[in-house]
């Protein structure tokens, strides 16, 4: 039993870095921008990150360094998108490459070099509790810092004034406009804050979970944590519950390459994404005019649960996502 | 709060919009803004409240001249406009509407917020409900939302755009008994209105608006004699009477026909519908936003399949074959949003007709263009061949639209078929249509506005909550009939008498 | 006629502004590791072009790029990001080592035909998929386009250690190397084939034929830009988006079929190399535009060739290859945006 919640503290920990960044995508993406740079941001955040600790021996200063790098790619994307009305799909497309080729570029010299990492540092008293000591707080201080970030940015969103114009921001910026506020600014500064959270989730990996620096070093993790986001219905609480579903899926992948060695494990590494497309399909397909009429013709009984399932995992996007906003 | 303009001009190209306007509102009034579309109200109320900024002359508050750089600078010195469409937030709920974005130090907090809109609610006679969410619910109650959110958020002058468009009688009293008790309070209220009888209703003042200018200069009181404000609006020779003309008898086969079809649309649920739609005549659908136009289009187009019931063209059974077989079989679509849906703005007139060839391995370019230049001389499109749609004007793209229906339509189905034009290009608008109606073609239009209904229909259909009533002859018809009709009054008794 | 030279500046100037910066910004990258940023360019940009068997390494890239690019470039037409071009290329590669482990005593000639057929139908295939989830489950073609990558590549492994694995032990280095007769011949002492380029410059002709002077093309134009009014009037909108989608798939998947009997003569888990990705950069700097497909992808493979030798050389990462690829697309993207 045991066994059990050190397994599930190990999820915990793995998802932090992509808990991170999927709560600053989250922000942008509820602000209407589309941040598709995130997998090379991540790459290069945490090579900046890692080389800014190395060379300074400081780790919030590797932390620091990973947030600026983030945000300013995320500034780039607000420069050529929202103000130079460029398509934010094919911006943050070739930002996703350039920065993942800058990373490996830049980051030759640190490749497999050892260097400084957050250091485990479980809360006193507290870690000794039974399960939850073992789940919560056996930990370092990143780890903790992705769980606050999620009832954080929930209640940024839903709690707050300011997350009202959030949210607002990407439903309908008209509206926001008529109320005097200026939708551009306002869409630079969530997509910037956003990106310096991609930056520290970066940092993260190359700081923390995956210690060190190497050559496409997050294998990935941008891809999916845009994916997750979508996943999660743009909603905190569900994101973050899909970066841990993905982590756990991670595991218990590797976990069974003892049990099935003849699958090799690089395989059983893209089950995941594979698993959550494919599950936002079904979901998808679940919520279609098609569906939802053959619903209707179910016996009664049927309907209202069946309904109220659909409602509860149907994920709508915020309705003017991606869009530029034009003054009227 | 005393507002008025001076030698107020705005300009759109080579159209002057507003020119050198002056006049002013006074305080604790409602003044109503008179003018046929085009005429230059709505770009007045625009700058009025920062949406767009004037080219010359000044706006002056309470004798205070003020620069607006938008509509937040407006709000703040006191001027709140509510939209057709109001600018809402549909995802929110009515409270989080009311506290997105307002003004620091407007609410403390969501309960008193809530406490502020219930009462003013109560003051008003609007029923709100503060949990609900806007995108469930009517025009007519988002506009109600509306106006409380910018009387709460500090306006001392509302602007209302053309308000009773596209909502319930019920809801248009309601409306006018705020609107008076808002200005027994103090407050300025601009009522812009096309519509004669609601501005005599309602307004102290009028301000009658013809081609950008005010005439005669300055306000009117009220009431002022009908046929007066009728000529200032239209000029001297005053508006055209309608001409009834006896419809032709059904000898022909239906152009479409529905049986007992059903079909549901979000929370709108159409059942058994049996309806037949003649050839040679123009039938007009009226009814509130929302009250089943559009799904039935949807069904004569073919864009959506009936969930039961059977949907003929020219009699045969076309039940759930697609768009692209209606349109074969010769159903056009006119949608209201022309470069969102209708044509592709970034191609030209001709490569739209190139589009329309349905043979050959090539595109006949020779011949798309030689269709262009034909089109473009008899719609008289403002326009060479290669042109971009997108570059074309309202009226000239509505015109382009038309030409690109092909002479073998049997039925077209037109949404709102003169949204956003000046008078003269929706007149044009509507004497080809004519045309194609005395050709043969049943055509099946949409519209907002009741006056163009009552116009031009040779039927008029009234659609309430989902349900589609009988085709009415224009001739049995009164505007204030129609207008109570598709708020629902007498709905029952219509669908019962035909039976 | 002032405002006419005007702009015809402004028209020469953008893109002249957009290749500086983006030189400068790879400059500042090379500055940083303390190499002459001269020396590394002369490798970059000439290096390819330095011996018979570099050039002809650089044709081998620079054709499975162009096919890539041309797919792209009709997906783009159709208004479609298709992300999954990596996917198909594998698809189109696995597809086509079928038939030639099947049956190896065939007939190179009639096995190359069969092999180019089924890498393209597996290309096409894949692509599909994404039609298929973007179209009945809502999933963008982005997305979509992502996970079938993700399944590709998976697909990819799973053949070559498991049931393709050499007949000595399972690698990752790939499968065994197919018998010799079936290499896609080359020139003398060069890893040439001359069918590669061949192809490549055959597809980009029909596919700018297509797209510029066929009624196929003109309605793939139009649902790219407006898929509800071309659906109005009478194009069907989802079937020209799911061929856009199936031709490219068809094209990268011919890629994968060269990658295998051309360059690799196995398959390999990496396959695709990055290939249709670099692909998508070509295409988005040639906007769609078919005539500027050839130059651009032979200029970016000739980058990513000569930034090979940069590591022996200089010492530092061929990554910069990458960079400067990056970079042009970037501001050539800002270069192309309308002052407001």
């Amino acid at each position: 039993m045991d066994q059990l919640w050190i397994d599930l503290a190990a999820v915990l920990a793995a998802a932090s870095p992509l808990v991170i960044a999927a709560m600053g995508e989250t922000l942008s993406e509820r602000a209407g921008v589309i941040n598709l740079s995130l997998d090379g941001t991540m790459l290069l955040a945490a090579m900046t990150g890692f080389a800014v600790a190395l060379t300074t021996g400081n780790l919030l200063l590797g932390f620091a360094a990973a947030a600026l790098v983030g945000a300013a790619v995320a500034a780039v994307l607000g420069l050529f998108s929202l103000t130079l009305g460029q398509s934010q799909t094919a911006v943050g497309f070739v930002l996703a490459l350039l920065c993942t080729d800058l990373s490996s570029f830049l980051g030759a010299p640190f490749v497999r070099v050892p260097g400084p990492a957050v250091p485990f540092t479980p809360i006193p008293v507290l870690a000794d509790v039974p399960v939850v000591g073992t789940l919560f707080f056996r930990h370092d201080p990143v780890i903790y810092a992705s769980f606050l970030i999620i009832p954080a940015t929930a209640y940024l969103l839903y709690g707050t004034r300011l997350g009202l114009i959030v949210r607002a921001l990407g439903e309908r910026p008209a509206a926001v406009y008529a109320r005097g506020v200026d939708v551009t600014r306002w869409r630079y500064a969530l997509l910037i804050a956003g990106g310096a959270l991609v930056g520290i989730a970066g940092a993260a990996f190359s700081l923390d979970l995956k210690q060190g620096w190497s050559y496409r070093h997050t294998f990935g993790a941008g891809w999916i944590v845009l994916a997750i986001v979508i996943f999660g219905g743009w909603r905190p609480w569900r994101v973050a519950l899909g970066c841990y579903l993905f982590a756990a899926l991670e595991i218990v992948a590797t976990r069974s390459q003892s049990a099935l060695p003849n699958i090799p494990t690089q395989i059983v590494q893209v089950a995941p994404f594979v698993l959550m497309i494919f599950v936002l399909a079904l979901v998808n397909l679940a919520s279609s005019p098609a569906a939802m009429r053959r619903v209707a013709t179910l016996p009664q009984i049927w309907q209202r649960p069946l309904l109220g399932a659909i409602n509860r995992l149907r994920a709508t996007a915020p309705a003017a996502l991606g869009q530029p906003f034009e003054r009227p | 709060m005393h507002i008025a303009v001076e030698n107020l001009t705005k300009r759109f190209g080579p159209v002057c919009a507003n020119d050198r306007l002056t006049v002013s509102f006074a305080a604790g009034q409602i003044h109503g803004v008179l003018g046929e579309n085009g005429a230059g109200k709505s770009t007045l109320m625009k700058l009025l409240s920062g949406y767009i900024q004037p080219d010359e002359g000044r706006i002056v508050f309470n004798d205070a001249p003020r620069r607006l750089r938008g509509p937040g600078d407006a709000l703040a010195a006191g001027v709140g406009m509510v939209q057709q469409e109001p600018l809402d937030i549909p995802a929110f709920t009515v409270l989080e509407n009311l506290l997105c974005a307002a003004p620091p130090g407007v609410f403390r907090s969501r309960r008193a917020a809530q406490t502020a809109l219930l009462e003013l609610a109560g003051r008003l006679g609007f029923p709100v409900d503060p949990a609900a969410r806007l995108d469930q619910l009517t025009i007519g109650q988002r506009q109600q939302v509306e106006i409380m959110r910018l009387l709460l958020c500090g306006a001392q002058v509302l602007i209302l755009d053309e308000p009773t468009t596209g909502i319930t009688a019920a809801q248009a009293r309601a409306l006018f008994a705020a609107l008076r008790q808002i200005a027994a309070e103090g407050r300025t209220v601009l009522f812009v209105s096309h519509k004669l009888e609601e501005v005599a209703e309602l307004c102290h003042t009028v301000t009658v608006l013809r081609n950008g200018h005010v005439v005669p200069p300055g306000q009117l009181p009220m009431p002022q004699p009908q046929e007066y404000l009728l000529s200032l609006m239209f000029g001297e020779s005053g508006a055209a009477p309608p001409i009834y003309r006896p419809l032709p008898a059904i000898d022909a086969p239906p152009v479409w026909e529905l049986r007992h079809v059903t079909a549901r649309s979000g929370a709108l649920h159409l059942v058994d519908l049996n309806h037949r739609f003649a050839a040679g005549r123009i039938i007009g659908l009226a009814g509130l936003d929302g009250s089943g136009q559009q799904v039935l289009l949807r069904l004569l187009a073919g864009q959506q399949a009936p969930d039961h019931g059977q949907v003929l063209v020219n009699g045969r059974d076309l039940t759930g074959a697609g768009s692209i077989a209606f349109r074969q079989a010769g159903v056009e679509y006119l949608p209201a949003d022309r470069l969102h849906d209708g044509m592709i703005g970034a191609l030209s007139l001709a490569d739209h007709f190139a589009l329309l060839q349905r043979n050959g391995l090539l595109v006949d370019r020779r011949r798309a263009e030689e269709l262009a230049r034909q089109a473009i001389a008899e719609y008289q499109i403002k326009a060479t061949p290669v042109t971009p749609i997108a570059s074309l004007s309202g009226g000239n793209q509505q015109r382009a639209m038309l030409a690109l229906i092909p002479s073998t339509a049997r039925g077209i189905l037109a949404e709102q078929p003169t949204r956003g034009l000046d008078v003269a290009s929706a007149r044009a608008i509507w004497s080809r249509l004519q045309a194609r109606r005395d050709d043969g073609c049943c055509i099946i239009f949409s519209s907002p506005d009741l006056d163009e209904i009552m116009e031009y229909s040779d039927e008029v259909i009234v659609c309430f909550a989902g349900r589609i009533g009988p085709p009415i002859p224009r001739a049995l018809l009164s505007a204030s009939r129609l207008a109570e009709l598709i708020g629902g009054v007498g709905f029952d008794a219509l669908v019962d008498v035909v039976r | 006629m002032r405002t006419d030279r005007l702009k015809l500046a402004a028209n020469l100037t953008r893109p002249l502004l957009a290749l500086v910066a983006a030189f400068a910004l790879t400059t500042l990258a090379l500055l940083s590791t303390g190499v002459s940023p001269l020396e590394a360019y002369r490798l970059v940009l000439f290096g390819a072009f330095s011996t018979p068997v570099r050039l002809s390494d650089m044709i081998m890239l620079a054709a499975p790029l162009l096919l890539c690019a041309v797919g792209l470039s009709i997906t783009f037409a159709g208004g479609l990001y298709n992300l999954g071009v990596e996917g198909q290329m594998i698809a189109g590669a696995i597809a086509a080592m079928v038939p030639l482990r099947l049956w190896p005593d065939w007939p190179p000639l009639l096995l190359w035909l069969l092999a180019g057929l089924s890498g393209a139908a597996g290309g096409a295939l894949w692509a599909l998929l994404i039609g298929a989830l973007r179209r009945y489950a809502n999933v963008s073609e982005i997305f979509a386009g992502l996970g079938m990558n993700f399944l590709a590549s998976g697909l990819a492994l799973y053949m070559v250690l498991g049931p393709w694995r050499r007949q000595t032990s399972a690698s990752l280095s790939g499968t065994d190397l197919l018998p010799r007769d079936l290499w896609l011949p080359t020139i003398d002492r060069l890893r040439l084939a001359p069918a590669a380029p061949v192809i490549a410059l055959l597809a980009l002709a029909i596919v700018w034929w297509a797209l510029t002077k066929t009624r196929w093309g003109l309605e793939v134009r139009a649902v790219g830009l407006n898929p509800a009014a071309a659906g109005r009037l009478g194009v069907a909108a989802f079937r020209r988006m799911a061929e856009t989608l199936a031709a490219c798939g068809a094209l990268a998947g011919i890629a994968g079929m060269l990658q295998v009997v051309a360059v690799h003569h196995a398959l390999i888990p990496n396959i695709s190399s990055g290939i249709g990705l670099l692909g998508l950069l070509v295409a988005l700097l040639a906007r769609a535009d078919p005539r500027w497909l050839l130059p651009i992808a032979v200029a970016f493979a000739s980058f990513t060739v000569g930034s090979i030798q940069l590591p022996l050389t200089l010492g530092i990462d061929s990554a910069i290859a990458g960079v400067l690829q990056g970079a042009l697309v970037l501001f050539a993207l800002v270069a192309r945006a309308r002052v407001r």
